[in-house]
């Protein structure tokens, strides 16, 4: 059971073969014996994964059911939901339970999905590697049968881990940076980060505004465009949220490639790529060929620069997001403040991980008087530049292709120490959030037994359009359905 | 471009982070090396270029001036560090 | 040495929507602490702010009632400092393109003379919360129900040269936010705040001086007060060969003196950038026309209109006209008056003495406009002397009665007019005061004679208890004693 997508879970529970209680209990079950190894999770709600399979089941028998009802999924903890709590992997947040949803978390309760708990990430969504949440690290299912304990990316390594070792068949995630794609192609999943706008951010703990964006996880592409049937809307309480109309991006699905022009970034095919990466990537592309489509090279002109960028404006915005996190009102508060101020550092000091700090410190020098204009406004005139790479590109092709990651998952504790080793492993998915374009990441072979991400990145709003390419690529190939031993 | 431990210790207390003298050390490495990093950007050539604040050229929808929230002071408040008549408690701001 | 005085102001209005800036939460004033503060308000994680559309609309109808330029596509930035009454840690606000652009008031001097007073801009932002520092075991209490309320914080240019401008100009940018309808206009509630930039240079010179900022006057008298303040201390600073410090000050009103809050060096670096969780805001014709079509009638409209209308001369009008419940009020009492001249000197007079005596506003008179109205037509139709007017007047003010003749009837307050009973009198008095007769009839004077008829006047009123109509009896004492 444990190996059906979300799509036959929903056909299964609507034939009646099995009940939304009893597939409830199984996923249950098995998470709780074989997550001890992984720590995919930081909380796991048993009582109201099952409260609300009982109440799936009683909304199938009245005939009022969607492709959801039933169906076990989880939240990447970054998302609010009410009366669980929602810790961003943080221990500012550690007991914090609001009293809210967010508006993902609204939808996929009204849809009556499963949601069994609440997956780990790094800390406030910044990391490359789930090593930096405050209930321990994440661990890829992948090598562990060798003994290995590698990471499964990040931030949303715990999503990743968690559905890559079939502990739930899809789960929601978020993407300032890569943080879908990249620990979807270190665990050998399918994910999606979306058009900027396309999925509300409301509820969803803010890292860096004008980048977050909520996205999908399964081991299908399919599986993605049910999930973002019921994540992807206008949200009247997200200014930046995108009114345009919703397509069913799973009636697309199977449209076929032929004439599909493909470009291929030749910046992201140079140095920081292994031969052996590359290899897989090039074999990937030769089977989207062979179902019909094109390919050419294209540039991105300033693509080198997109780190630095990011690194700008992302620790900019989360600079000013973060500064709610005062112990005032909720969250974490210090032992015994002596004044306010006292309050203030050592809340803060406390309550946020190292990383964490770094990037609220780095993001507020870059404000500070006298270093805007060289970082802030010039990051921001990067960023145009950036974007209107992509746009020419998108005047040639219809989809980009190139890998996910520049390596496969590397080993726990690798990269720890120097934050801009970590910050590399983003160098090929950076540039997309910069845009707000929206991209995916599709399992596409292996280099020494450890999963390879295709990156397929589209133009705006094109979600439906990269699903079917990535469906496409999976009714050749049988990489997505690889189960780590 | 290298950043001080006086430009560290001045973010930080911006950033109402408490750091202690060993923690600078390491961010003046540390930050140092993002700001390396982030240095690329000067190579840009970036003349004549709008700044861009958001993907999507969009322009600010408006909420009709309608109340919408009802008093939910209690569940608020549940989850709140300290409390007392309604009021959130903080130390007091010593000048 | 003398001295130029150099003034401009920064004002916060908080604008009179019935939801905050950001969020549905109502506003309105004196609700239980954090009853109006929701998940927005409270800065609750992964929240978002969604502006409303009323606050632009009343910041655009203001910038056209000032003459000013309306920005098409502004944009909020974030100011970022941390103190508990701000919840997210930064001011949502507007630095780079605030929605109203550069305009102008003019206001009435002293002297008769109109003076131009320029604005630099005014724009939206957010209120914060209030800390309230009573004891709560040596700690601060919170109450977030103001945060995230609608202000347009507008700011002058240094053109006011002495406190009684700056007051002038202050009382008018209050006609008009309150003349708009745009807000309420209550100072003791905080509904218009006043920070005062001061600095003083040698008379004539081009070169300005250091400024200091005094910060949140919340009545006039205390801004009047403050400014003679601040420019006393700076001048004795000045002339005792010091230095002005560039600082913020506090000043305590019922003290009469200020204190440095901080000083530039100790200035916040408020790392303004714009704000990712908003789009800019473009404002088109159709809306900038919407709102110039709800304008309502302004300060200086009125003023003519009070002039044209009641003949009023040109220093009442500008006084009645200048703040809109005060017109509104006095436009009741003139209807119902059928005179207007003297509802115009009891509105100023009686009515606003007593106002001010027990700090009220207009709205919360005791009495209504129509009520003075109806006191004075018995003033005007002789039926009632000054004297019992103010009688009157009194027990309309203390609720005794509703009612100006039920007052005049209970308190027995009727003049006597009738010609015939009150010659009787004077015929009276005056044979009881053949001395004083005769004194007046020798008197060539016309002025001093007029002086010796209030000798006669105590005791008529005596021997009629009061209610002979003194003007009246006036007339009949010059028909008989010059006779």
């Amino acid at each position: 059971m444990h190996n059906k997508s979300v799509a036959e879970l929903s056909r299964e529970l609507e034939s009646g073969k099995i009940s939304s209680v009893e597939l409830t209990r199984e996923y249950l079950g098995r998470l709780r014996k074989e997550d001890e190894q992984l720590n995919s999770f930081i909380s796991i709600t048993e009582d109201q994964a099952l409260a609300d399979a009982r109440a799936a089941d009683e909304q199938r028998a009245a005939g009022k059911a969607t492709p959801w009802t039933g169906v076990p999924f989880a939240h990447k903890d970054i998302f609010c939901t009410n009366g669980v709590a929602t810790t961003c992997g943080s221990k500012m947040l550690a007991n914090f339970v609001p009293p809210y949803d967010a508006t993902v978390t609204s939808n996929f309760r009204n849809a009556g999905a499963v949601c069994l708990g609440k997956t780990n990430m790094d800390e406030f969504a910044m990391g490359s590697s789930t090593e930096s949440s405050y209930f321990g690290a994440t661990t890829n299912p992948w090598g562990l049968s060798r003994g290995e304990k590698r990471v499964p990316g990040g931030s949303s390594g715990g999503s990743a881990a968690a559905v890559a070792a079939r502990l739930v068949p899809a789960a929601t995630a978020t993407d300032t940076g890569g943080s879908i794609r990249q620990p979807a192609a270190l665990c050998g999943v399918t994910g999606l980060k979306p058009t900027y706008g396309r999925v509300s951010r409301y509820g969803m703990i803010a890292f860096a505004s004008s980048l977050d964006q909520g996205g999908t996880m399964a081991r299908t592409a399919e599986d993605n465009a049910l999930m973002l049937n019921v994540m992807a809307g206008f949200d009247p309480k997200d200014s930046t949220s995108i009114d345009r109309e919703v397509p069913d991006y799973t009636a697309t699905l199977d449209e076929p490639l032929k004439g599909l022009k493909i470009g291929l970034p030749k910046e992201y095919f140079t140095g920081n790529l292994s031969a052996a990466m590359e290899e897989q990537v090039r074999g990937a592309i030769r089977e989207y060929e062979k179902l019909g489509a094109t390919v050419k090279e294209v540039s991105l002109p300033h693509a080198d620069l997109a780190i630095a960028a990011y690194y700008v404006i992302a620790p900019a915005e989360a600079s000013a997001n973060l500064s709610r996190f005062d112990g005032a009102r909720y969250g974490y508060r210090c032992k015994d403040p002596k004044d306010l101020l006292d309050m203030y550092t050592r809340t803060r000091a406390e309550g946020f991980g190292e990383e964490v700090k770094r990037r609220i410190l780095v993001g507020t020098y870059a404000l500070s008087a006298g270093y805007f204009d060289a970082y802030y406004l010039k990051a921001q005139k990067v960023r145009r530049l950036i974007q209107q790479d992509f746009i020419n590109a998108f005047k040639e092709v219809d989809v980009l292709m190139s890998p996910t990651t520049p390596s496969p998952a590397f080993v726990q504790g690798e990269k720890t120490s120097d934050p801009v080793t970590m910050y590399l492993e983003d160098v090929f998915t950076i540039a997309i959030n910069l845009a707000g374009i929206p991209a995916m990441s599709v399992p596409a072979g292996f280099v020494d037994g450890l999963p390879v991400g295709l990156q397929i990145i589209g133009d705006y709003f094109s979600e439906a359009r990269l699903l079917n390419a990535a469906h496409q690529f999976q009714q050749v190939t049988d990489w997505h359905q690889r189960e780590p031993q | 471009m290298t950043i001080s431990r006086k430009d560290i210790e001045k973010v930080a207390v911006l950033a109402r982070i408490r750091v202690d003298d060993q923690q600078v050390s390491a961010l003046e490495k540390d930050l140092g090396n993002i700001l390396d990093l982030v240095d690329q950007l000067s190579a840009a050539d970036t003349d004549s270029v709008e700044p861009m604040a958001h993907p999507l050229n969009a322009v600010q929808r408006l909420r009709p001036d309608e109340v919408t929230e009802s008093n939910q002071r209690e569940a608020f408040q549940a989850i709140a560090p300290a409390t007392e008549n309604g009021l959130y408690l903080v130390p007091r701001v010593i000048e | 040495m003398q001295w130029d005085i150099v003034i401009g102001l920064e004002i916060h209005v908080q604008l009179a929507t019935r939801t905050k800036i950001f969020s549905g939460s109502s506003t309105a004033y004196g609700a239980e602490p954090n009853t109006q503060a929701n998940a927005v308000d409270l800065a609750m994680p992964g929240t978002l702010p969604v502006p409303n559309e009323q606050a632009f609309r009343y910041a655009v109808m203001f910038g056209l009632a000032v003459n000013a330029e309306i920005e098409r596509r502004s944009v909020f930035e974030r100011k970022n400092y941390f103190y508990p009454d701000l919840p997210k840690g930064y001011q949502t606000t507007q630095l780079e393109r605030p929605i109203v652009g550069p305009g102008y008031v003019d206001i009435d001097l002293a002297n008769g003379e109109t003076k131009r007073v320029r604005i630099h801009h005014a724009h939206l932002e957010e209120d914060a919360g209030k800390s309230l520092h009573e004891d709560f075991h040596g700690m601060t209490g919170i109450d977030l129900n103001r945060a995230g309320t609608p202000l347009i914080e507008v700011v002058t240019e240094p053109d006011m040269t002495n406190a009684d401008e700056a007051v002038a100009f202050a009382k008018k940018l209050h006609g008009i936010v309150t003349s708009l309808g745009i807000c309420d206009g209550d100072m003791s509630q905080g509904s218009m705040r006043f920070d005062v930039n001061i600095s003083l240079k040698p008379k004539g010179s081009e070169t300005l001086g250091t400024r200091t900022e005094t910060k949140n006057l919340n009545s006039f008298r205390f801004m009047e007060q403050a400014i003679a303040h601040e420019v006393e201390r700076q001048m004795d600073i000045l002339e005792d060969g010091g230095t002005i410090v560039q600082e913020t000050r506090l000043y305590n009103g019922d003290r009469d003196e200020s204190r440095s809050m901080r000083t530039k060096e100790e200035a916040n670096d408020y790392r303004y950038f714009p704000c990712p969780d908003l789009l800019p805001v473009e404002i088109d014709d159709a809306f900038i026309d919407e709102a110039r079509n709800s304008l309502p009638e302004l300060p200086d409209a009125r003023k003519a209109r009070f002039m044209d209308q009641y003949g009023l001369n040109d220093y009442d009008a500008g006084l009645l006209a200048g703040d809109s419940k005060l017109a509104a009020f006095f436009e009741a009492a003139a209807e119902r008056g059928k005179d207007a001249k003297l509802a115009s000197n009891w509105v100023q007079g009686e009515f606003s003495a007593r106002l001010n005596a027990e700090e009220k506003s207009v709205a919360q008179s005791p009495i209504t406009g129509a009520q003075l109205g109806d006191l004075v037509v018995r003033i005007a139709d002789n039926t009632i002397s000054s004297a019992g007017a103010k009688k009157v007047f009194e027990a309309l003010w203390s609720g005794e009665n509703d009612n100006v003749d039920a007052i005049i009837d209970a308190k027995g307050l009727k003049q006597v007019s009738d010609t015939g009973e009150l010659e009787k009198m004077v015929d009276e008095v005056l044979a009881s005061m053949p001395d004083q007769v005769a004194q007046y009839q020798q008197e060539s004077d016309p002025k001093k004679q007029k002086k010796m008829l209030g000798g006669f006047m105590g005791p008529l009123m005596k021997a009629s208890k009061g209610q002979g109509n003194p003007k009246l009896f006036n007339e009949i004492l010059v028909r008989k004693l010059g006779g």
